[in-house]
C-alpha cells in the first residue's frame, strides 16, 4: 500500500471516529460557522469539540508547519484530507481570516518570533482577526491609503479610519495597513501592523448591509499606540505583504459559492414546475445547464491551479482569475435561485422562507465581486500581470 | 402611431413626476419600512394620488375615469418606479380597475369603479398560487352550491392583500389545473367568513399577502364576467398589467442608472473619477442603450393596449421580458459600480434592486415571457 493510501485510510478512520454527527452537514451561513476568538460563543458542544479535535492535529491549517501548530501535511495529503472530509460532509472546523489571509503572509514574511507568537493562536482559533485595508478614499486604489502611523521610538501612534472592516466589532486583533512615510512614493510608504482591537483609541461602528445584516464596520483609530514589535517585516514594505495576502484572500473568496449541499439544478427540480422528469421552463433549464457547465469547469480549474502551485505557496496571479470567475458564478447562482423559487424566494421575513434566507443570501453574494478587490480590479490584474498588456 | 407622448401625456408625466418626487420617494419608502408601517403606504399621499386623478387612468369616462388609458398608466408607473412610490395604485387603480372595467357588468361597474377611482376602495387581483406565475395552472376551486359558490384554495403573491377591501379571486369552476377554460373571477369582500388574509413581508418592503379560502360562500352576484370563460379577458388585463409593471421597471432602471452615472462622475480612485475608466464607460453606454430599447418596447405595447390591437399579447411579452432583463442588469451594475457603498442599506440602489426583482417576478418573469413569446410566435 502506498503511503498516500495509508494516509487516506488513517484519515478516514480518524474522521469517522472524531467528527461529531452534527458537524457532518453544510454550514448554513455566516452565523452558523465557527469563527473562534476570545468572545466566540459556540453554537453547540459539537462545534467546540470539532474545533478542538481538528486543532489538536493542526488540521485547521493542514499544510502549516507543525512548529507553529499546523498539520505539517504535504499538498497531496492535504488534498486527501479535504476529499475525505467532503465524503462525510464534514464542516470546515474554523472560518478564520487568520487562516485564509494573515497566516500565509506571516509564514512567508514575518520574523520567527512573530510566527511563534501569532500562528499557534490562529491554528487553535483563539484569536479572531479582522482586515484593516480599505478606507473611505482608498478602495480599488488601496495604495492611496491615508491612515497614519507615526514613529514614536518604541511604538507607532496610529490615527485614521478604515471602512468595510468585516467583523471588526467581533474581532480580537486587526491586521492593518498604515502609512509610515508620507514622502515616499505611494506604494513605498506603507507598513503592515498588527494590533489588539481592545487597544485604547480603537472604536468600531457597524454598517448595515442591503441584506439587513451588519457584518462590517467603520473602524476608527484615534491615537492608538502600537508597540514596534507588532510591525510585520520592514517598515515601507507593507504593500508587498499586503498584495501577497490579497492573493490568499482572493482564493478564499473565489470559493464562497462552493460547498452548497445541492446544485441549482437539484434545487430547481424541487421548487420549479416539472413535467416528465424535466424542468418545465426550457429557458430555465438551459440557464441552469449553462451555469453548471461553467461551475464544473471552474471547480476543475481551482483543483488544477492548486495542483500546479508550488508546495507551501499560494496560487499567485491565478488568484485573480479564480476570484473573478468564482464570484461572478456565485452571483449568477444566486440570481438563478431567485428564478427557481420565483416570488417565494423574495420573501423577506417569516417562517415560510426561513426569514428570507434565499433573498438575503442573494443580496450578500453581490459583495463577492467587490470585496477583496472588485471584478474590474481582477480583470485589470489579469490584463496587466498575466497577459502583459500595456497599461494606458 | 408615433412612439412618443402627445402633449397631454407629457403634461401627465410632468405632474406625476413632480408629485411623486415630492411625496412618495425612496426616502418615504425607507421611513415606512423602518417604522414597520402597518399599511405600508401613507394614507394622505394615497388620497392626494386620487385627487390628482392618477387613480382614474384606465377607467372609462362614464365611470369617473379620465380616459388616459394604458399609456397614461404606463407614464405614471414609470415615475412610480423612479421614486419607488409605495401605494396600492398598481394593484387597485390599474389591475383591478382594468379587470372590472373590461369584464364586469354595467351594474357592477357602476358600483365598483367610483370608489376605486376615489381611492376609498382598494381592490386587488389574486391570481398566482405558488412562486411561479401560471394563470392556466390555477387550482383554487369554486364549488357550486344552492344559489352560489364556495371557494377553496390558496393565493400567494397578492399585491396589497392586507390593505385591500375587496379581492378579485380567480378560481376554477370546471376543468383542472392546466386548462385554459374553467376559470371564473369572483369578487370577495374582506372579512367574509372563511377568507383568511395573511400579510407577507417581501424583499421590497411593500405590501404583499396570501389568501387562504376555506369554503368562502358567495352568491352568483360575486361573479365578474362569465362563468368558466375568464381566461381570455383575464389574460388581456394581465397583459396590460405586465406592460405597466414593465414601465415601473423602466423607471427603476432609469433612476438607478441616473444614480450610478452621478456616482461615476463623483467618485475618485487613482486620482481620477471612476467614470474615466473605459471598462465602466462601455458598460454604462451599453446599459443606456438597453434602457432605450426597453423604453421603446414599452411604449409600443402600451399603445397596442389602448388600440385594442391583436398584437398586444406578443408586444406585452416583449416589453415585460426586455424590462426584466434591463432592470436586472441596471440594478446589478449599480451595486457593482458603487462598490462597497452599493452594498449598504444607506445607499438607495439596494432598494431599487429589491423592488426590481419583485416587479420582475410579478405576472411573469423574463423566462415566462420569453417562453410565451416563442409560443405566440409559433416556434
Ligand atoms: C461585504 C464586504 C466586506 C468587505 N470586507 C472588508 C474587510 O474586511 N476589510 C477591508 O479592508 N475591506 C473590506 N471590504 C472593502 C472592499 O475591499 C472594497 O469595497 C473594494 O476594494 C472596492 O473599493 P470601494 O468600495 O472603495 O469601491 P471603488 O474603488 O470606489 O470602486 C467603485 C467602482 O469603480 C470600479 N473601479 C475602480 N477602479 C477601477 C479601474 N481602475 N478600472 C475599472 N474600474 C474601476 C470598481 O471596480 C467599482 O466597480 C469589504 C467590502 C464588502 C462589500
Amino acid at each position: 500500500m502506498s503511503d498516500h493510501e495509508t494516509f487516506r485510510q488513517e484519515t478516514r478512520a480518524w474522521l469517522e471516529g472524531n467528527c461529531p454527527q452534527s458537524m457532518r452537514s453544510p454550514i448554513l451561513g455566516e452565523d452558523d460557522a465557527c469563527w473562534g476568538g476570545r468572545g466566540f460563543v459556540f453554537k453547540s458542544d459539537d462545534q467546540k469539540l470539532w474545533l478542538e479535535r481538528m486543532a489538536s492535529r493542526g488540521w485547521t491549517t493542514p499544510t502549516w508547519p507543525t512548529a507553529y501548530g499546523g498539520g505539517g501535511l504535504n499538498k497531496t495529503e492535504a488534498k486527501i484530507l479535504k476529499e475525505e472530509m467532503r465524503k462525510i460532509k464534514a464542516r470546515n472546523p474554523l472560518n478564520s481570516f487568520g487562516i485564509s489571509m494573515l497566516g500565509p503572509m506571516l509564514l512567508k514574511y514575518a520574523s520567527e518570533e512573530m510566527k511563534q507568537q501569532y500562528l499557534p493562536d490562529i491554528v487553535q482559533g483563539k484569536i479572531r482577526w479582522c482586515q484593516g485595508y480599505s478606507e473611505p478614499g482608498a478602495g480599488s486604489d488601496l495604495a492611496s491609503l491615508q491612515t497614519k502611523a507615526e514613529d514614536k521610538g518604541d511604538h507607532y501612534l496610529v490615527n485614521g479610519q478604515k471602512v468595510w472592516t468585516s467583523y471588526a466589532d467581533k474581532a480580537d486583533w486587526i491586521f492593518c495597513l498604515v502609512r509610515t512615510d508620507f514622502d515616499a512614493a505611494k506604494h513605498l510608504g506603507i507598513s503592515f501592523l498588527l494590533f489588539d482591537m481592545a487597544s485604547e483609541g480603537v472604536s468600531t461602528k457597524p454598517i448595515k448591509l442591503i441584506s439587513g445584516n451588519s457584518p462590517f464596520c467603520e473602524t476608527f483609530m484615534d491615537d492608538v499606540k502600537v508597540p514596534k514589535g507588532q510591525l510585520v517585516g520592514e517598515a515601507g514594505q507593507g504593500w508587498t505583504y499586503a498584495k501577497y495576502l490579497l492573493t490568499h484572500e482572493r482564493e478564499m473568496i473565489s470559493e464562497m459559492g462552493s460547498g452548497a449541499a445541492k446544485s441549482v439544478g437539484e434545487i430547481a427540480m424541487e421548487l420549479s414546475p416539472t413535467s416528465e422528469g424535466r424542468l418545465r421552463d426550457p429557458i430555465l433549464r438551459g440557464q441552469i445547464a449553462a451555469h453548471e457547465i461553467d461551475y464544473a469547469s471552474f471547480v476543475a480549474t481551482v483543483e488544477r491551479v492548486r495542483d500546479e502551485a508550488k508546495a507551501g505557496g499560494g496560487v499567485g496571479a491565478a488568484s485573480s482569475t479564480l476570484k473573478y470567475y468564482g464570484t461572478e458564478l456565485n452571483k449568477d447562482r444566486s440570481e438563478l435561485m431567485l428564478k427557481v423559487g420565483g416570488s417565494d424566494a423574495l420573501e423577506w421575513e417569516g417562517q415560510y422562507s426561513g426569514e428570507g434566507k434565499v433573498a438575503r443570501t442573494w443580496l450578500r453574494t453581490k459583495a463577492n465581486s467587490i470585496e477583496g478587490g472588485t471584478s474590474e480590479v481582477q480583470l485589470n490584474i489579469i490584463s496587466k500581470r498575466i497577459l502583459g498588456l500595456p497599461s494606458s | 402611431m408615433a412612439l412618443v407622448l402627445n402633449e397631454e401625456q407629457q403634461l401627465l408625466k410632468d405632474s406625476a413626476a413632480g408629485f411623486l418626487a415630492e411625496k412618495a420617494t425612496v426616502e418615504h419608502l425607507r421611513a415606512l419600512r423602518d417604522s414597520r408601517s402597518e399599511t405600508g403606504y401613507d394614507a394622505d399621499v394615497w388620497a392626494e394620488t386620487a385627487e390628482m386623478g392618477f387613480t382614474a387612468m384606465v377607467v372609462d369616462e362614464a365611470y369617473g375615469g379620465v380616459g388616459f388609458g394604458m399609456v397614461g398608466a404606463g407614464v405614471v408607473a414609470e415615475e412610480m418606479g423612479k421614486n419607488l412610490s409605495a401605494s396600492p395604485w398598481f394593484a387597485s387603480s390599474v389591475v383591478a380597475a382594468d379587470l372590472i372595467n373590461s369584464m364586469a357588468s354595467d351594474t357592477q361597474k357602476e358600483a365598483l369603479l367610483g370608489p376605486i377611482v376615489e381611492g376609498s376602495n382598494i381592490v386587488t387581483l389574486a391570481v398566482d398560487e405558488g412562486g411561479h406565475h401560471d394563470p392556466e395552472g390555477i387550482s383554487a376551486r369554486a364549488e357550486k352550491t344552492d344559489g352560489g359558490y364556495k371557494l377553496y384554495g390558496l393565493k400567494s403573491f397578492v399585491p396589497d392583500a392586507h390593505v385591500a377591501t375587496q379581492y378579485l379571486v380567480v378560481a376554477r369552476t370546471s376543468g383542472s389545473a392546466g386548462d385554459k377554460s374553467g376559470l371564473t373571477v369572483f369578487l370577495l369582500d374582506r372579512g367574509t367568513q372563511g377568507l383568511i388574509v395573511d400579510q407577507s413581508i417581501m424583499a421590497d418592503s411593500r405590501n404583499w399577502g396570501r389568501l387562504t379560502m376555506e369554503g368562502v360562500a358567495v352568491t352568483s352576484d360575486a361573479i365578474i364576467g362569465s362563468v368558466d370563460d375568464a381566461f381570455t379577458p383575464l389574460d388581456k388585463t394581465l397583459d396590460k398589467a405586465r406592460v405597466v409593471i414593465a414601465a415601473e421597471l423602466l423607471g427603476i432602471s432609469r433612476a438607478c442608472f441616473a444614480d450610478t452615472m452621478e456616482y461615476l462622475k463623483d467618485r475618485k480612485q487613482f486620482g481620477v473619477a471612476i467614470g474615466t475608466f473605459q471598462a465602466l464607460q462601455h458598460r454604462a453606454a451599453h446599459l443606456f442603450s438597453d434602457i432605450e430599447l426597453a423604453h421603446s418596447s414599452i411604449i409600443k405595447a402600451l399603445q397596442a393596449a389602448d388600440a385594442d390591437s391583436p398584437a398586444l399579447a406578443t408586444l406585452a411579452s416583449v416589453a415585460k421580458a426586455k424590462a426584466c432583463q434591463v432592470a436586472e442588469l441596471a440594478t446589478n451594475e449599480a451595486v457593482q459600480m458603487f462598490g462597497g457603498i452599493g452594498m449598504t442599506d444607506e445607499c438607495n440602489v439596494g432598494f431599487y434592486m429589491k423592488r426590481a426583482r419583485i416587479a420582475q417576478a410579478l405576472y411573469g418573469d423574463y423566462n415566462f415571457h420569453a417562453g410565451r413569446y416563442a409560443d405566440l410566435r409559433g416556434f
